[in-house]
């Protein structure tokens, strides 16, 4: 269908840049969108990504992630073989990068995970026009329209004042949400120190390190029912966990898109759901692949059958690819890192 | 209707019963009258519209959306009124019109013509945001789901009254919402409402299950009067004279739902002035029939005379809660079955008949007969006992689950290995994980191959973590997809075997294999064995000829 693409077992492959996108299982040479476990695997013999998105390979894998890594700068082209390969912001997490392939055969864009709404914490989504664009669709059925995240924040410091001796627990994902989640209540004018669980510092360390303005944060340590009123970030998993049971009765929220669905927040146990995404929504999936005017669209992974639905309805071709994992139903940043257990320094 | 829906969105939300009841509480001192009366008769079922039916609301989405996207959306949300709240088109720059009170909307709704109807309600979503909407949709669907039991919002009344729940139960059979009487009481403006109804229900009696290691050390065995457990519905057949000398005559559900229209044929019988306590069963020419037989007689709201004369219901009774105007309850066990016995001598009707004591007086004894009931019993008899009832002889008739006075013993279920061969996406708690799984074992095709045939579908019995390791499985051996169904990869090497058990087995033409299990569940995954090693269609075959007649 694309001169550009085929689908391969390990994942998309450019045969003219001898290179793969977000392979899930070790290749030569692969270009990586950006940090989340499940696009970005370790073992690979070489690897072009944000010189952020390296970087955070590096923290979750330790330096020797790769054969050899090469970093390239959103916008700057790079020639292999016969096709001009760039990186655009794509709006997701820190770092997180489009690939634009272009050569005779025309524009192909592989989007990896992308959001359009605004982000202080990662470079703004950037519209790249292409012949051929490649989307997610995590997200991609019409009962999902993530609302602002201020009323989102709001909804958590309502609940704060209400319950104002109860620590309010936030299940965030370790990648992008977290430090999104302290961003967003920096912006809502929240200016007391926010706790993190041990497995959310170091990169959110990172985030700060590269010029991210995340306030005053520590690490919870050993405490537990004197954050009693304080916010505290732990990774989803946590929020059911031992762990949990140190701050007394806490009330327990998630931030994620999934929240949208009652079923989810109480599969995840949240007694406050935070819609908060990284992925686009549904108005936004259908509004992005309209405006890259690419004619041939390619779904890999989430739900597929629905926005193939919708690209035909618009006289688009569409064609799933059913990828197998990627996020996979779970708005999935599958920490690499155990989650440290009780008690443990950090 | 806002303060309404919020208290249904956080009572969907929190999973702890004593949280729910405090939500409750804090609700029906915060709401006026009639909203709160109107909300708990929504919680405990006793609202229902005539005209609003879920299909007005599929067709009022439908004119809105596209019908692919929307059931889709469906398959994945796992809930109609949330899947419509959700895609309800809004305008992000219109101002939130006005928010009806619930009064305005139950009342509306219970008086609507079926024509007005689709305005109506379109105009409310169109003033609500997505909480308020979801509420309304979940109103007029009916069935609310949010965790929270009849006896619940009873229990939550009753708190705010300080009495006990079971006060509430006792005169909630004569109450119609919005129950005002029932909160001038709680709020001590007046005294209990009266009831007039001369064949209330009862709250029932339950029993604990029988902790085999703890219970049969430290309890005497003669003590307790033995019963057979028998495999249908607990029922309650109330009967009176009302005022104006009508004979008033009720069959009763273990929860209290009326479901006398379903059974003619029993309510016809019941001619006497007593409350009894007893097991509906379909009883054809004397011999009890499977529970399958029974099954096609609930859930309707009438009985036709084909279905009547193929299913006859009969009740084998147990207990007798009053009789001609006295109260039997606080009597011990067994001075109440000596009234049982006595009562349904006099009534000699073969449609209401005694259930048998087991004759054991030792634990072996017990044991003996859970384990061979055709031992004691003839054998149709004996397919239909699913285990023993254990009654304390002192235990008076009390309303709930006391402890240490009634337990049920069940038998032992039967076990298969049978492997995955489809699974579906879940509803409810468990939408958009696959969670109900069909599961097949091995027989000879008629060109003699060996190949799975379905046997069952379970979809309980795992914990939410075993859950999620299922799912991922089923979404990682995909090989077909039928809308919300996946064929899963079911090889001699390749597959998931579950120990699924089951509590008997009936014939059905319905299906494949020619036989359906009752109450199969998962009772562990055998992730370490190959399928070539799960069960073969003849072991079942063994099992439906030793237990069917």
């Amino acid at each position: 269908m694309s001169e550009m693409l085929t689908l391969t077992p390990e994942g998309l492959y450019c045969a003219s840049a001898r290179a793969h996108i977000d392979p899930i299982r070790p290749v030569e040479r692969a270009i990586i969108t950006h940090g989340h476990a499940d696009h970005a695997r370790s073992g690979h013999g070489a690897v072009l990504a944000t010189q952020q998105t390296l970087d955070i390979m590096a923290i979750r894998y330790g330096k020797n992630f790769a054969g050899n890594t090469q970093a390239e700068a959103y916008g700057a082209a790079v020639q292999v073989g016969d096709v001009a390969v760039s990186l655009h912001p794509a709006g997701h997490v820190l770092g997180s990068a489009q690939v634009l392939l272009e050569n005779w055969s025309g524009r192909t864009v592989v989007s990896g995970d992308y959001k359009r709404q605004e982000d202080p914490t990662c470079a703004p989504f950037e519209l790249v026009h292409c012949d051929t664009f490649v989307t997610e669709a995590t997200f991609g059925l019409p009962v999902f329209r993530h609302p602002v995240a201020s009323k989102e924040m709001n909804k958590l410091l309502t609940s704060l004042q209400v319950f104002a001796d109860r620590t309010h627990l936030v299940g965030a994902y370790a990648l992008g949400k977290a430090q999104r989640v302290i961003a967003e209540l920096r912006r809502a004018g929240y200016e007391k120190t926010i706790y993190l669980h041990g497995a959310l510092e170091k990169l959110t360390r990172y985030y700060i390190d590269q010029g991210i303005d995340l306030g005053e944060i520590e690490p919870v340590g050993r405490r537990g029912k004197e954050l009693a009123g304080e916010i505290v970030l732990c990774p989803p998993g946590q929020l059911a966990d031992r762990w949990a049971r140190r701050f007394g009765d806490p009330v327990t929220a998630m931030a994620s898109g999934w929240m949208t669905v009652r079923a989810r927040a109480r599969q995840r146990g949240a007694e406050l759901p935070l819609i908060l995404s990284d992925h686009a929504d549904w108005d936004d999936l259908c509004r992005t692949l309209a405006e890259t005017g690419a004619g041939q669209i390619w779904v890999t992974h989430g739900a597929e059958e629905a926005l193939v639905h919708w690209c035909e309805r618009q006289g688009l071709q569409a064609r799933p690819l059913n990828m197998i994992g990627y996020g996979d139903g779970e708005e999935a940043d599958t920490s690499v890192e155990q989650p440290r257990e009780t008690g443990a320094a950090v | 209707m806002l303060q309404f829906a919020e208290l249904l969105d956080r009572l969907s939300l929190e999973p702890r019963r004593l949280a729910k009841e405090a939500l409750l509480v804090r609700y029906l001192k915060q709401a006026s009258d009639p909203d709160r009366g109107y909300a708990m008769a929504a919680l405990t079922g006793d609202l229902s519209f005539k005209n609003a039916k879920p299909a007005l609301l599929r067709a009022l989405i439908s004119e809105r959306t596209d019908p692919r996207l929307f059931e889709l959306s469906y398959d994945f949300v796992g809930d109609l009124s949330e899947t419509i709240a959700l895609m309800w088109p809004t305008d992000p720059d219109g101002e939130v019109g006005y928010a009806p009170a619930l009064k305005e909307v139950v009342e509306a709704l219970e008086t609507a013509t079926r024509s007005d109807l689709p305005g109506l309600i379109a105009g409310w979503l169109d003033a609500l945001d997505e909480t308020g909407r979801w509420a309304l949709l979940k109103l007029i669907a009916g069935g609310l789901r949010v965790g929270v039991s009849a006896r619940l919002a009873k229990t939550a009344i009753a708190r705010l009254g300080g009495f006990q729940p079971d006060d509430v139960e006792e005169v909630w059979h004569g109450l119609t919402p919005p129950y005002v009487a029932l909160f001038e009481w709680a709020e001590g403006r007046a005294g209990p409402p009266q009831t007039q109804d001369p064949a209330p229900f009862r709250p029932v009696m339950l029993a604990h299950p029988l902790d085999e290691e703890k219970d049969i050390a430290t309890l005497e065995a003669d003590t307790f009067a033995v019963e057979w457990k028998w495999d249908g519905i607990r029922v309650q057949a109330a009967s009176g004279v009302d005022e104006d000398g009508q004979r008033v005559a009720r069959l009763y559900s273990r929860t209290g739902d009326d479901i006398s229209r379903a059974f003619p044929d029993v309510v016809e019988r019941l001619s006497f002035n007593a409350a009894l306590d007893g097991e509906l069963l379909v009883i054809k020419d004397g011999l009890v029939r499977p529970f399958s037989d029974l099954q096609k007689r609930l859930n309707r709201k009438t009985a036709g005379p084909k279905l009547l004369k193929e299913y006859p219901a009969a009740i084998r009774a147990y207990d007798l809660l009053s009789w001609n105007g006295e109260d039997l309850r606080p009597l011990p066990f067994i001075e109440r079955r000596g009234h049982l016995e006595a009562f349904l001598r006099e009534l000699n009707d073969p449609k209401i008949e005694l259930s048998p004591f087991v004759c054991v007086t030792s634990w072996d004894e017990i044991a003996g007969a859970r384990r061979s009931p055709e031992s004691h019993l003839a054998r149709d008899d004996a397919v239909a006992v699913e285990g023993l009832m254990l009654k304390r002889r002192d235990a008076p008739y009390v309303p709930g689950r006391p402890k240490g006075q009634w337990f049920k013993w069940k038998r032992q279920p039967h076990l298969i290995d049978a492997v995955l061969m489809y699974a579906q996406r879940g509803h409810g708690k468990r939408s958009s994980f696959y969670s109900d799984y069909t599961f097949g074992v091995w027989r000879q095709n008629d060109g003699g191959h060996e190949e799975l045939v379905p046997v069952g579908k379970a979809y309980f019995g795992f914990t939410d973590e075993e859950l999620k390791e299922i799912d991922r499985f089923v979404r990682n051996n995909t090989v077909n997809r039928f809308g919300p169904v996946r064929e899963v990869k079911h090889d001699q090497v390749t597959g998931l075997v579950f120990e699924v058990a089951f509590e008997g087995l009936n014939r059905s033409p319905r299906h494949k294999s020619g036989l359906a299990m009752r109450f199969p569940r998962i009772s562990r995954i055998r992730w370490d064995k190959p399928p070539s090693q799960a069960d073969r269609i003849e072991s079942l075959k063994v099992l439906l000829n030793a237990t069917v007649a």
